[in-house]
C-alpha cells in the first residue's frame, strides 16, 4: 500500500507537493505513488504557455488563473526556471508574479527548475501534470522557461500551447522559421502597447495566411498589453480563455483529443522504458568503471562511441533470435 | 535522501521593504549552495508565506526582518506552520534583531535561528547544510 499515493487521492496538499519533490529528486518509491494514482488522470485540461524570456509568461498565467477562477474552476500551476548549469542551484521567482492566489484553496502553485534538461521543461513535469490532475483540477497551466527557437517539448504534455511574443525581437524572417512558432495554438502578442507591436502582430497573421492547417484549427492571434487599463487586460485574457475553451471543443468534436494525449503517453513510455532499461545498464558501467574507460578510450580517439555502444548492448540486451 | 536538493523559501513579510539583504541570500544560497531558492518579493502576508512554504514543499522558511517586527512575525509564522501540519518546516530569520530578543525567540521554540545582520552568506549556507544533513540522517534511523 502506498501511503503518499493515497492521501494525494484524497486532495492531502503537503502530500502533492512531497510527491512532486520525490518526482524531481528521483526518489527511489515514487513509481509506486505513481503507480496508484496514474488509473485516476487524463481529467485536467492542460495549457502549455511559453515564450521567450521576460515576454510576460509568468504576468500572463496569473491573469488566466484569475480569469478561470471568476469561471469556478479550478487551477494547477507549474511553472519552470532554470537551473544553473554551473552550481545545480536555481532561484524561482515564477511565483512573485501569482501570489495573491496563495490563499485560494482552488488554486495550486508549484515551482520547479530544470534541473539540467533540455527543451524548456523539467523531466518531473509530466508526471507532476499526473499529480495536479488528480487533485481534481480542471485546468493544469504548464509555464515554461524563457525559451529560443527549438524547446518544444511542451507539446509533449500540453492540450492547448500559447506562443507568447513580444515586439521587438527581430524581422519577419523569425516567424517564419520552423520551431517555436509551428507549435502554437494561439498566438499572444503581449507588451501590445509597446513599438512594434502592430507590427509584429501582422507578421504572425501573415506567417499564418501562408500556413496550412490540417487539423482544421487556425491559431488566433490575441493583443494584450499588462501596462493598460487593468480591466482591459483583464477583457484581453478573458478573450484568450475563451479561445482556450475554443480548441478544447475543436479538439474534442474532430476526435483530436486523444492524439495529443497519446504523444503524452509516447513519451511516457519512451522514458519508463529508458528508466527501466538504460539507467540500470548506466548504472552497472558507472558502478565497474567501464564507463570511464570508455570515456578514456573515446578521449584518446582509439574508437568511436557508436562501436562502443553496439558492444554494450550485445553484452547486457538479450537479443532475440 | 541524499540527493535531495534543499528547497528554501526566502521572504519578506510586512512592510519592511528593504530586499537587498533578501536577494542577496537568495542568490548566495543558490550559487554557493547549489539550493533551490523560491523568492517571494515584499509584502507578503503570513499566510502567503505559509501557503507557498507548503505548496513548494520547502525544507526552510528564512525570513529576512528589518524593521523590528520580529517579536510578532516569527511567533505568527510558526504558529500558522504548525497550524497547517508543517511542524518539520525549519523557521529561521536574518536581520536586525538583539541578542537578548534572538534568545527569547530560539528558546521558545519559536524560530531554530536567526542571523544577525552583517552574518557572512557563507556562514549561512553552512548552518542550512548542517541542519538538514542531520535532520535527514535522523529520519532514516
Amino acid at each position: 500500500m502506498n501511503e503518499l499515493g493515497k492521501k494525494v487521492l484524497a486532495g492531502d496538499v503537503r502530500a502533492a507537493s512531497r510527491l512532486i519533490r520525490n518526482l524531481e529528486d528521483n526518489i527511489a518509491d515514487t513509481k509506486t505513488s505513481l503507480k496508484h494514482i496514474f488509473p485516476h488522470t487524463g481529467k485536467a485540461h492542460v495549457i502549455g504557455i511559453t515564450g521567450a524570456p521576460g515576454a510576460g509568461k509568468s504576468t500572463l498565467t496569473d491573469e488566466l488563473v484569475y480569469v478561470l477562477r471568476k469561471r469556478d474552476k479550478t487551477v494547477g500551476v507549474l511553472a519552470v526556471d532554470p537551473t544553473s548549469p554551473f552550481t545545480g542551484g536555481a532561484i524561482l521567482g515564477d511565483r512573485i508574479r501569482m501570489i495573491r492566489h496563495a490563499e485560494d484553496p482552488g488554486v495550486f502553485v508549484r515551482s520547479m527548475a530544470t534541473r539540467g534538461s533540455m527543451g524548456g521543461l523539467s523531466k518531473a513535469v509530466g508526471d507532476g501534470i499526473h499529480v495536479l490532475d488528480v487533485m481534481g483540477k480542471d485546468y493544469i497551466i504548464v509555464e515554461t522557461v524563457g525559451v529560443g527557437q527549438q524547446e518544444v517539448e511542451i507539446i509533449n504534455h500540453a492540450h492547448t500551447v500559447m506562443v507568447v511574443q513580444v515586439p521587438g525581437m527581430g524581422d519577419e524572417i523569425q516567424a517564419i522559421k520552423a520551431g517555436l512558432m509551428e507549435i502554437a495554438d494561439i498566438f499572444v502578442v503581449n507588451k501590445s502597447d509597446r513599438e512594434g507591436a502592430p507590427k509584429l502582430y501582422k507578421e504572425i497573421l501573415n506567417m499564418l495566411n501562408m500556413s496550412q492547417f490540417p487539423d482544421g484549427w487556425r491559431p488566433p492571434v490575441i493583443k494584450v498589453g499588462t501596462s493598460l487599463e487593468p480591466h482591459e487586460f483583464n477583457r484581453d485574457v478573458a478573450k484568450i480563455v475563451d479561445e482556450i475553451e475554443n480548441h478544447r471543443e475543436h479538439l474534442i468534436e474532430k476526435n483530436l483529443l486523444a492524439g495529443r494525449m497519446r504523444r503524452k503517453t509516447q513519451a511516457e513510455i519512451n522514458e519508463a522504458l529508458r528508466a527501466a532499461i538504460l539507467e540500470p545498464v548506466l548504472d552497472r558501467l558507472v558502478a565497474n568503471g567501464e564507463l570511464n574507460e570508455m570515456v578514456d578510450r573515446l578521449t584518446k580517439r582509439e574508437t568511436d562511441p557508436y562501436t562502443l555502444a553496439d558492444e554494450v548492448a550485445k553484452k547486457y540486451l538479450v537479443q532475440p533470435e | 535522501m541524499k540527493n535531495r536538493k534543499i528547497r528554501v523559501l526566502v521572504g519578506k513579510t510586512g512592510l519592511d521593504s528593504d530586499a537587498t539583504k533578501a536577494r542577496f541570500i537568495a542568490r548566495s544560497l543558490r550559487d554557493d549552495g547549489g539550493m533551490e531558492i523560491i523568492y517571494t518579493g515584499l509584502y507578503r502576508t503570513i499566510e502567503e508565506l505559509v501557503e507557498s512554504a507548503i505548496q513548494e514543499d520547502v525544507d526552510i522558511v528564512l525570513v529576512s526582518i528589518y524593521s523590528g517586527s520580529h517579536m510578532t512575525v516569527f511567533p505568527q509564522l510558526r504558529e500558522a506552520l504548525n497550524n497547517k501540519s508543517a511542524r518539520d518546516i525549519i523557521l529561521i530569520g536574518e536581520g536586525l534583531v538583539p541578542d537578548i530578543q534572538i534568545k527569547e525567540l530560539k528558546e521558545s521554540g519559536t524560530v531554530e535561528e536567526i542571523f544577525k545582520s552583517g552574518t557572512s552568506v557563507k556562514k549561512i549556507t553552512e548552518w542550512i547544510n548542517r541542519v538538514i544533513a542531520e535532520k535527514r540522517n535522523l529520519e532514516k534511523n
